[in-house]
C-alpha cells in the first residue's frame, strides 16, 4: 500500500511539469500582454519595457517558465497586473470555489444516488422512466441556460433567492449556484448508480443476505451500495477538479468571485502568473482527487489490494 | 446590511427538485440597504469592474478605476458634470502672461480625509511621482508638457532626474510649472485624474495607501476589499462645496454587466452604469424613466494602417471615402444599439458643444450613406487593396462583433459583394493592442476613443499628430501637425479652436480614419434612488445622488 501510495506520487511529477507547462506556452502564445494595459494608447517604449522587466516578460519563455516554476516551490506565484500577489487572489478565491464545489458535490451524492438507487431497484416502473427523462434533459441543456432561468425565475420572477452571490459567497446563496453546478454530474450519477444496482440486483451476494433474513435496508445500504458505488466513486472523484475549473461558467452568471472568475480575468488580460498559479493549483487538486478515489477502492472492495 | 436569510436546512435528501430545495432558502426581496429617507445617510450600492491597474492616480486609465479617483480626488480643477467646462477646484488661480509658464495657487483650507493639508508640495510631489520612469505610472505622458520629462522619463535608458526641473514650488500654496512648449488650454487638462495631488502617507508606504487609498475628495474609502467589493462613505469634514448628498457608495465587482442588470432589475443594486448591449432592446420596459441615455465623450472610428503600403498610396483615399460612404450609420446605431449611439458626422463629439470645437456635418457628404457613391468612389480608387478589407477588432468585450458584421454586410450590400468585407475577430483586448503597436494590422480596424479632458485638442492630438500616442495608423500629414502647433500656442480660445478645426479638415480631406459614431454612457437605476446623472466620461455624478 505505501509503495503504491508513493509510486502514485511520483507519477504526478511529470505530470504536473507537463501540464503547467503547456498551460505557460499557451498563454504566451497569445501575444505581449502589457499592450493591453494602456487603453487605447500605445505604452511609451520606456514604460512598457520597465513592466516587461517587472513582470519578467524580457527573458526568453523557457527561462520565465523556470523561474516562474523555481519561484512557485518557495511559495511565490508572482503579481497580477494589479498589483496584487497572486497567493492573495488564491485566498480569496478558492474558499468560495471550494464552498461552492462541495455543495454541488454534497447535492451529487445526496440527490444522485438516492434517484439512482430508488430507479435501480424499481427498473421500468414509471418513476424510473420519468428520472431518466428527466436526466436526459438535464444532460442536454447547458448549464447556462439553465443558470440563466433558475437566476431569472428563482431570482427576479419569484424573488426567492438573490439573483448575485454576496462577495462573501454564504452557504445558503450557494445552494442554487451549486445546483446549476451540479447538475450534469448529478444526472450522471443518477444514471450510473441505476445501472450499478440494478446488475448488482441479481448478484449472488444479495441473494444471500436476503436469504439470510436480512432486512432490506441492510441489504441495500451495507452489501448492495457498497458493491455498487465503486464506478460511481470514480466519477464523483474525478469530478471535484472538473467542478472546481469549470465553475467559470456558474460563477459568472451569479457573479460569484471565485476561481472561475479569476481565471477568467486572467486569461481576459493574458496575466499568465495568474492563469499558470490558478492552474498549478487545479492540477493538483486533480491529482489528489484520483490519487484519493483509487486509494477509497481498496476501502470499499477488499479484493482490490495494492501491492 | 440586508434582512438575515434564514439558514436552510437540507434535512431531508428527497427533496429532489431544484425548485422545492431552493425554496427551503428564502432571501429576502427587494433591495433594503440601510439609511434611506432622504436625509442624507442612504447608502447607494452601484455596479463595478475590477480595476486593471494598481489605483494610483497616474495609473488609471480606464472608467472603472476612474470612478474611485473620481470620487476620492478633487483636483485643481473639475469639469462640470453638464457642460463639461473645467472650473476651479482646488484652484485659487492659474496665471499666465506666455502659455508656456504657469503660476498656480492653490486654495488655502484644503485637507486629505486623514487630516493631512493640500499643499502646492502636495501637487508637485504628485507629478514628480508619476512623470517618473521608475514608477513604471501608465499614464506618465500626461506629465509630458512639462520641462524636464525626457529627464525623469527618458525614451530609452535610464532618468538622469527624478523630478521634473519645470516644477517648483514658491511657497506652501504657490508652484509655478514651465512648459516645453506653448499650450495654451494646459490649465484646463488639468482636471485630469492623473493630476490629483496625493497626501504624505502615499510616499511613505505605497502598498498600505494602494489597500486603501486615501484622497481629498467627498469620499473617503471605508473598506476595500480588492476584486470583490469598495465602500466608500461621505465624508463629514469635506471642505468643498459639492458635498456627498447620500452617505456613500458601495462599488461592487461584477464579472458580467448582465448579472448586474439582473440584479437591479431584482431591486438588490441601486445603479447600473453600463447596460448590456443584449437588454437595450428592453431596458424602457424594465425601467421607464429610471434609464438615463446621455452623450459622452467618446467616439468610434475605422483606422487604417498606414504603414502599409496598400492603404498609403495616394489613390486609395478613394477607396477609404467610399468605404465610409458604404455605411449606412443610422439603421446600424438604431437596430444594435437602440439609439445608445448618434452617426458622427465629424471626428470630435457632441459633449464639446459648438463653442468647444464640435461641428455637426464637418465630415460633409464623405460620412453619408449612399451605396452607389461608395461603389463608385471604390472603383475609382482601384477597387479594395488585396480585393478584400478585414476589419479587425477584439471580441472579447464591447458587443464589438455584432456592429463589425453589420458594417460589414453594409459594404458588401453597397458593393454587391459578399465577400468584399469580413470581420477579423483578435481573442483579448491585449492582444489587439499588442499586434497594432507592432504595426502587424493589414486592414481596418477598431479605434475607440474616450476623451481624457473635454478639449478639441484631445480629439485630435493623441490620435493624428505625427507619432502620436494614440496615432495607431502612424497617419502623419505635415500641415495637421502644423496647425495643431500653432493652436496650442493661440491664446485665445476661440482662435484656437478655429485652428483644430481646419486641422480636422486636413483629416478630413485625407479621410485618416472613418468616424463611425458618438457614444453615449447609458445607466439604469432603482426607484430607491432618485437625482441621477451621468457625467461626460460616462461616469455617474455620485456625490449628487439623493437616498429615499
Amino acid at each position: 500500500m505505501g509503495r503504491y501510495v508513493i509510486r502514485r506520487l511520483l507519477q504526478m511529477i511529470p505530470v504536473f511539469i507537463g501540464a503547467t507547462l503547456l498551460i505557460f506556452l499557451m498563454v504566451n502564445v497569445m501575444g505581449d500582454p502589457i499592450a493591453g494595459l494602456c487603453g487605447q494608447r500605445a505604452c511609451d517604449a520606456s514604460t512598457a519595457a520597465q513592466l516587461e522587466k517587472e513582470f519578467g516578460l524580457d527573458k526568453p519563455v523557457w527561462q520565465q517558465y523556470l523561474t516562474y516554476m523555481g519561484n512557485v516551490f518557495t511559495g511565490d506565484f508572482g503579481t497580477a497586473f494589479n498589483g496584487q500577489p497572486v497567493t492573495e487572489l488564491m485566498a480569496s478565491a478558492f474558499p468560495v470555489t471550494i464552498r461552492l464545489t462541495l455543495v454541488a458535490i454534497f447535492f451529487e451524492i445526496v440527490i444522485g444516488i438516492t434517484l439512482g438507487v430508488i430507479t435501480g431497484m424499481r427498473r421500468g416502473a414509471p418513476v424510473d422512466t420519468g428520472v431518466l427523462v428527466l436526466t436526459l434533459v438535464v444532460i442536454s441543456v447547458p448549464t447556462f441556460v439553465t443558470g440563466l432561468l433558475l437566476q431569472l425565475l428563482l431570482g427576479v420572477e419569484w424573488g426567492w433567492i438573490r439573483p448575485s452571490v454576496s462577495p462573501g459567497a454564504p452557504l445558503d446563496e450557494l445552494i442554487v449556484p451549486g445546483l446549476v453546478l451540479a447538475s450534469v454530474s448529478l444526472a450522471y450519477v443518477t444514471r450510473l448508480t441505476r445501472t450499478s444496482i440494478a446488475e448488482n440486483r441479481r448478484a449472488d451476494y444479495v441473494r444471500t443476505a436476503v436469504a439470510k433474513g436480512l432486512p432490506r435496508r441492510r441489504v441495500v445500504g451495507r452489501h448492495l451500495l457498497r458493491n455498487s458505488l465503486i464506478p460511481v466513486i470514480t466519477f464523483i472523484g474525478t469530478d471535484i477538479g472538473a467542478l472546481m475549473g469549470g465553475a467559470i461558467v456558474t460563477e459568472r452568471i451569479f457573479n460569484i468571485h471565485g476561481v472561475g472568475y479569476q481565471l477568467y480575468q486572467g486569461i481576459l488580460r493574458q496575466n499568465t502568473q495568474t492563469v499558470v498559479g490558478f492552474v498549478t493549483v487545479l492540477v493538483l487538486v486533480f491529482l489528489v482527487a484520483n490519487l484519493l478515489v483509487d486509494l477509497l477502492y481498496a476501502v470499499l472492495d477488499p479484493r482490490i489490494r495494492y501491492a | 446590511m440586508r434582512g438575515v436569510t434564514r439558514a436552510t436546512r437540507a434535512a431531508r435528501a428527497t427533496a429532489a427538485t431544484a425548485v422545492a430545495l431552493a425554496a427551503t432558502a428564502t432571501a429576502c426581496g427587494g433591495g433594503g440597504s440601510s439609511g434611506g429617507g432622504g436625509d442624507g445617510s442612504g447608502v447607494v450600492s452601484s455596479s463595478w469592474g475590477d480595476p486593471q491597474n494598481p489605483l494610483e492616480p497616474a495609473n488609471t486609465n480606464e472608467v472603472q478605476g476612474g470612478k474611485v479617483l473620481d470620487m476620492i480626488f478633487r483636483g485643481l480643477k473639475r469639469y462640470n458634470a453638464g457642460t463639461g467646462a473645467a472650473e476651479d477646484m482646488l484652484a485659487e488661480k492659474i496665471e499666465t502672461s506666455d502659455s508656456q509658464n504657469f503660476k498656480i495657487t492653490v486654495k488655502g483650507g484644503w485637507k486629505f480625509s486623514n487630516g493631512e493639508a493640500v499643499t502646492a508640495h502636495s501637487f508637485v510631489n504628485a507629478w514628480n511621482y508619476g512623470a517618473s520612469l521608475k514608477n513604471n505610472q501608465k499614464n506618465a505622458y500626461f506629465f509630458g508638457y512639462i520641462d524636464g520629462y525626457d529627464k525623469v522619463h527618458p525614451d530609452s535608458g535610464s532618468q538622469s532626474a527624478d523630478t521634473l526641473s519645470g516644477l517648483k514650488v514658491e511657497s506652501d500654496l504657490t508652484f509655478t510649472v514651465k512648459l516645453n512648449q506653448k499650450f495654451s488650454t494646459f490649465p484646463d487638462t488639468l482636471g485630469y485624474a492623473a493630476f490629483a495631488p496625493l497626501p504624505q502617507t502615499f510616499f511613505d508606504d505605497r502598498q498600505a495607501w494602494l489597500a486603501k487609498p486615501v484622497g481629498n475628495g467627498p469620499y473617503a474609502v471605508d473598506s476595500y476589499n480588492r476584486g470583490s467589493q469598495m465602500s466608500l462613505r461621505a465624508w463629514a469634514d469635506y471642505p468643498g462645496s459639492d458635498k456627498a448628498q447620500n452617505g456613500g457608495i458601495d462599488l461592487k465587482v461584477y464579472t458580467d454587466n448582465n448579472t448586474a442588470y439582473t440584479d437591479l432589475i431584482a431591486g438588490n443594486l441601486d445603479l447600473v452604469d453600463d447596460i448590456p448591449a443584449a437588454q437595450l432592446g428592453n431596458v424602457k420596459a424594465d425601467l421607464g424613466d429610471r434609464y438615463i441615455n446621455t452623450p459622452a465623450g467618446i467616439i468610434q472610428t475605422l483606422a487604417f494602417p498606414f504603414y502599409d503600403k496598400a492603404w498609403s498610396d495616394e489613390k486609395v483615399l478613394k477607396v477609404r471615402q467610399g468605404l465610409s460612404r458604404g455605411i449606412d450609420r443610422k439603421q446600424i446605431t438604431d437596430t444594435i444599439f437602440h439609439q445608445t449611439r448618434t452617426p458622427a458626422t465629424d471626428w470630435t463629439s457632441p459633449v464639446l458643444g459648438e463653442d468647444g470645437g464640435f461641428k455637426g456635418g464637418l465630415c460633409g457628404d464623405s460620412c453619408d450613406y449612399d451605396p452607389d457613391a461608395a461603389k463608385k468612389l471604390i472603383d475609382e480608387g482601384g477597387g479594395l487593396p488585396g480585393g478584400q478589407v478585414k476589419i479587425s477588432y477584439n471580441a472579447d468585450t464591447g458587443s464589438h462583433k455584432e456592429w463589425v458584421d453589420a458594417v460589414c454586410n453594409s459594404i458588401n450590400n453597397a458593393l454587391g459583394n459578399s465577400e468584399a468585407c469580413v470581420g477579423n475577430p483578435i481573442g483579448t483586448f491585449a492582444d489587439f493592442r499588442s499586434q497594432i503597436t507592432q504595426s502587424k494590422m493589414s486592414g481596418p480596424f477598431r479605434a475607440g476613443w474616450q476623451m481624457d479632458y473635454p478639449l478639441i485638442q484631445n480629439f485630435l492630438q493623441p490620435l493624428y499628430y505625427t507619432n502620436a500616442s494614440s496615432n495607431d495608423g502612424k497617419w502623419s500629414d505635415p500641415d495637421f501637425d502644423k496647425l495643431v502647433d500653432q493652436a496650442n500656442a493661440e491664446t485665445d480660445q476661440a482662435k484656437a479652436v478655429g485652428l483644430f478645426q481646419q486641422a480636422e479638415e486636413v483629416v478630413r480631406d485625407n479621410m485618416a480614419a472613418i468616424p463611425l459614431w458618438y457614444q453615449n454612457g447609458s445607466a439604469g437605476y432603482s426607484e430607491r434612488i432618485s437625482n441621477v446623472a451621468l457625467n461626460q466620461f460616462s461616469v455617474p455624478v455620485y456625490n449628487e445622488i439623493k437616498v429615499g
